[in-house]
């Protein structure tokens, strides 16, 4: 039980908080990523609600 | 054509997969609480057994009736090319809403006259403070708010997916198998069935319950996405999946027990000692994160872009807002045990993520406020707006207190006393309730076919009205909690404590009655509110309207 939660433990202080600040710099850079094509796309989302049926 | 040919038959009907089932199992469900009702162990065990017994006999009645009702073909998912959208669960859940909204708030009331005058308490067990606070808490949270997110749920994510809401009975299920819970859940508090777990009251058996309406949710949710005739999932949709996703897991982690017997409605969880209360606390706290916020910023995420007819100021910000609330309010729960057996880093982890969630919790604010950024005259102009603004102002603020009580100096004087109730209150008023009543007068005219709502100038009496009250509830709290604070840790030159507990007590009266004021206040603007939609529903025509076409006759 103690070992299961020391190796736990660990991999959380390591690579689990390296894993997580990747994926959250990733979506960072996802949203921002200065490009045409994404800013269409993004528009037409942020459009949507406003569209008539 | 066909006409000629054949005279014009009624396809055969015959009862669906789904529709066979639920009587099915619904049927054999009445059966089994009735044999519980029977053995069980106390009388408020077999009300409940009785209550879920009535209510299946009464959904096999309503799916047998439905089903002798309703044409034989399937429901068309489009007609002349719109898609044929689902309203009527949003409105049963609009409406119910309404009325939970405004039980929950006088609830609120009269708990907090019994703060300020204890004869309040009548000397009835049932009403007493200790069962009537866990009853104003679910009711306003889970009855009031959870209504909304279910209604605005269904409603955003049919709309935004141009498709119908997935399932035939499974949305009913949804809608009214929660709203059964809610009733379990509050006849059991009135009753002294309690698990002792802040925000988490309800004994296992409806737990059980909730588990598997709200898997049901879920799947009704995805569907509805997976069948979208949008290439974007709108990012409202985002914040309502992580809504959901999120409670059915903090559901079951926090209330992993073992009944007694399955004639009893006590249970006791598996997790011991200061574990049970870290588990108790990750909940609680994402409760307010995922619930009070995620569902709600989604609420903001729609009806803000839709009624001032402009797109949300930076959909890059809001994919970030998303994920950011996402990976931080997980981790902050533990501010809640400060100063307790909880092991120190776990304690200022918690302070950290919450004072780290300042970034993505203004980030939102300012996405949601600058939104206007070209449009501010609305909120001279409309009410309803002014009401969704105001709203993501709290917001701000109370994120922004929230961080700064969670800081461990900060929270050695706020812990425990009513500086956390005014807190709790500017975002639950504030925020969640004002965000809630515009999405209510935003969805009412749309949902019935009304140009408006019946009164305009009713939606400004109730906006004004309930702002002094909410001024009056969180201004009276901050003294309160402060003054409070402040005589508990003041010490005499001699090393003893100053005041007795009894004299914080009394000190603290006045601003009590104030409290109680306040909540009256915000309950009569509900009520304004209930009788405008009244209004609107029933009148064939709104005021402005009539007066229109009164002008129009002279």
């Amino acid at each position: 039980m103690h070992d299961t939660y020391l190796g736990l433990a660990a991999f959380a202080q390591t690579g689990g908080l390296i894993l997580f600040v990747v994926a959250f710099l990733l979506v960072v850079a996802y949203a921002f990523w200065p490009s045409k094509a994404r800013k269409k796309e993004f528009d037409d989302a942020a459009n949507i609600p406003l569209k008539e049926d | 054509m066909t006409t000629l040919q054949a005279p014009i038959q009624p396809p055969a009907k015959s009862l669906r997969w789904g529709e066979g089932a639920l009587i099915g199992v619904f049927s054999l469900f009445a059966l089994f609480s009735i044999v519980v009702a029977a053995k069980a162990y106390t009388p408020e065990f077999a009300f409940h057994a009785y209550l879920f017994a009535a209510a299946s006999i009464a959904a096999v009645f309503a799916i047998g009736n439905r089903y002798m009702n309703r044409p034989a073909g399937p429901v068309p998912q489009f007609i002349d090319g719109k898609p044929n959208y689902n309203m009527g669960v949003v409105k049963f859940a609009t409406i119910a809403a309404v009325v939970w909204g405004i039980a929950g708030f006088l609830v609120g009331v009269i708990a907090a006259l019994q703060l300020a005058f204890p004869l309040f308490n009548f000397d009835l067990p049932w009403i007493s403070f200790g069962r009537l606070r866990p009853l104003h808490t679910s009711a306003v949270i889970f009855a009031f708010g959870g209504n909304v997110l279910l209604a605005t749920s269904f409603y955003v994510v049919q709309r935004t997916s141009r498709a119908r809401l997935a399932g035939d009975l499974a949305p009913w299920f949804v809608i009214l198998g929660y709203n059964f819970f809610i009733v379990i859940a509050g006849t059991g508090y009135l009753l002294g069935i309690t698990q002792g777990k802040e925000y988490a009251e309800p004994e296992w058996y409806s737990d059980l319950w909730l588990t598997v309406v709200w898997v049901t949710y879920l799947l009704v949710f995805l569907v509805t996405l997976l069948k979208r005739n949008e290439p974007h999932i709108y990012v409202a949709n985002w914040f309502y999946l992580a809504f959901i996703i999120t409670i059915a897991v903090l559901h079951l982690g926090n209330n992993a027990t073992i009944p007694v017997s399955v004639f009893s409605p006590k249970s006791y969880i598996l997790w011991s000692g200061v574990q049970d209360a870290m588990f108790q606390w990750w909940y609680g706290h994402n409760a307010v994160g995922f619930f009070l916020t995620a569902g709600f910023l989604a609420l903001m995420y729609y009806f803000i872009p839709k009624r001032a007819e402009r797109p949300v100021y930076s959909y890059r910000l809001s994919i970030v807002h998303f994920w950011a609330l996402i990976f931080i309010y997980i981790w902050a729960g533990p501010h809640h045990l400060h100063y307790t057996a909880l092991p120190d880093w776990a304690q200022t982890l918690g302070m950290t993520f919450s004072v780290i969630l300042w970034m993505p919790s203004w980030g939102g604010m300012i996405n949601g406020l600058m939104t206007l950024s070209g449009a501010w005259d609305k909120l001279r102009t409309d009410p309803v707006i002014r009401m969704m603004v105001v709203a993501v102002a709290f917001y701000g603020m109370s994120t922004f207190e929230g961080p700064m009580m969670s800081v461990k100096a900060v929270n050695s004087l706020s812990h425990y006393t009513e500086w956390t109730i005014g807190h709790v209150h500017s975002g639950a008023l504030g925020w969640v309730a004002y965000i809630s009543f515009g999405a209510i007068y935003c969805l009412v005219p749309w949902l019935w076919n009304k140009r408006e709502m019946y009164s305009v100038k009713a939606i400004n009496w109730h906006f004004w009205v309930s702002t002094l009250g909410i001024v009056l509830y969180i201004s009276s709290m901050w003294v309160a909690g402060i003054l409070q604070g402040l005589m508990w840790r003041a010490y005499t030159q001699l090393g003893f404590l100053e005041y007795s507990f009894i004299e914080t007590v009394e000190a603290m009266h006045p601003l009590y009655v104030i409290r109680a004021l306040g909540g009256i206040l915000f309950l009569t603007g509900a009520l304004i509110m209930a009788w405008n939609i009244w209004k609107t529903i029933t009148t064939p025509q709104t005021a402005a309207e009539r007066e229109l076409a009164l002008q129009a006759a002279e």
